[in-house]
């Protein structure tokens, strides 16, 4: 006489699978697949995608370590990129595509740029963000340690721009950079954490009433702006509307400060 | 302190062994792999004990993460096409399940391979993704759903050709 099975759960069978199952289900969810064949055969299903997993990528540990990945190259050699040609070339058609935007927004700007200042400015800012948050060796122009840092920035767009510190969020200053603008150039300072996650300041001169902060997210980057005084602001990163906005509040709350 | 570099060395292998099923050409993987190391050795003050394999492998994974929303930029992006097969294994198999991962999104695609791959436990996934287990658990099942569907749809047409 066996004790009625408590059902077992598609929760449960993949616990089994994987080994995550409490030892005092084993016995009940093998019970269970005797007599569920659709269940015993997806089981079955998901252990032979394990071995065709392990069978296709398995081999990899077994291979040598290529040289550029030796630790005591990665020290003191600097990064032979793959990518460099392609990002060197994708930096160039889209500086070369930037000066065609500005030029192309600068001829529209009556009509462009009073339509929605601040759609054009979270579009630039996003933009930014999105490209240099894959840079990893050239993620920004000037370091955080440089003392010209703040000074350059804040004289090529024309007010004191301090970059907020946010150590509050676990991010770190990485450094900024020159960017073209809407109507005149912009600054970007990139902020990391330790696990990689970036966060983007940008600032620009825009021509529009002071706003609140706006959230908006474009699938996994989301971006809060505001406008004061005269210049527009984003803080872009990854979608977490109350953690973002937390930030622009912290960033708008320094930058005023001045 | 002293054994921080050892422990990253020894992590290598199967950091390549992620990135490859993860980013499936093995240029972009071991890319991944080296901004992973220089990135760890980088902020090896800021380790402070813990988990390192799981510190190396969400680095891995954010990295991963970054990759894709930069080169989402670029409209024309052809597809990777796996061109590589393992000596292991048949090659028609390595084939399927590779473009099966190919299918998955990318936070499905790595708890799969997290978990079946790397034999991490739900907990250790739940860390790296910065996501309640619960998820975890749903991903799984998603992807795993995917890939059998994806395996089975593969067949006929692979009898087809032949």
């Amino acid at each position: 006489m066996t004790e009625p099975l408590i059902p077992v759960t598609e929760d449960e069978l993949h616990a089994y699978v994987d080994g995550e199952l409490p030892a005092d289900r084993i016995k009940a969810v093998e019970a269970w697949l005797e007599t569920h064949p659709e269940d015993a055969e997806r089981v079955e299903a998901w252990r032979a995608m394990g071995q065709a997993l392990h069978a296709r990528y398995g081999g990899v540990v077994e291979e040598n370590v290529p040289r550029r990945l030796e630790l005591d190259r990665l020290v003191s050699a600097p990064r032979r990129w793959i990518f460099g040609a392609a990002a060197a070339a994708l930096v160039a058609f889209v500086i070369g595509g930037g000066v065609g935007w500005s030029a192309r927004t600068v001829a529209a700007a009556p009509t462009e740029v009073a339509a929605d200042p601040q759609e054009l400015l979270r579009r630039e800012a996003i933009t930014a963000h999105k490209l240099y948050i894959g840079e990893v060796r050239h993620p920004i122009e000037v370091a955080a340690t440089e003392a010209h840092l703040v000074p350059w920035l804040s004289r090529r767009i024309g007010t004191t721009l301090r970059a907020p510190d946010l150590a509050a969020y676990d991010l770190k200053l990485l450094g900024g950079r020159l960017l073209p603008g809407i109507t005149a150039p912009a600054a970007l300072y990139m902020y990391e954490n330790p696990a990689g996650e970036r966060v983007t300041l940008y600032a620009t001169p825009l021509k529009a009433a002071a706003s609140g902060f706006i959230y908006k997210a474009d699938n996994l980057v989301a971006s809060v702006e505001w406008v004061a005084e005269n210049y527009g602001y984003a803080v872009s990163g990854p979608a977490d509307k109350p953690r973002l906005k937390s930030i622009a509040r912290a960033s708008y709350e320094q930058i005023e400060k001045r | 302190m002293i054994a921080f570099r050892p422990s990253v060395e020894a992590m290598i292998p199967a950091l390549r062994r992620y990135a490859r099923a993860l980013a499936r050409d093995p240029d972009i993987a071991d890319d991944l792999v080296q901004d992973t190391l220089v990135r760890a050795l980088r902020s090896e003050k800021l380790f402070v004990g813990g988990d390192l394999r799981s510190w190396l492998y969400t680095i891995l994974t954010n990295l991963n993460r970054n990759r894709r929303r930069s080169l989402a930029r670029q409209p024309q992006f052809t597809p990777l096409v796996e061109n590589a097969p393992d000596a292991s294994g048949t090659e028609a198999e390595g084939r399927d399940i590779s473009r099966a991962l190919a299918t998955l999104q990318h936070d499905q695609r790595a708890v799969l391979l997290l978990v079946m791959l790397e034999g991490m436990s739900y907990r250790e996934v739940a860390d790296i993704q910065g996501v309640p287990i619960g998820t975890v658990m749903s991903r799984l099942a998603r992807a795993r759903s995917h890939v059998k569907t994806a395996l089975e749809g593969a067949r006929p047409a692979l009898r087809r050709v032949k």
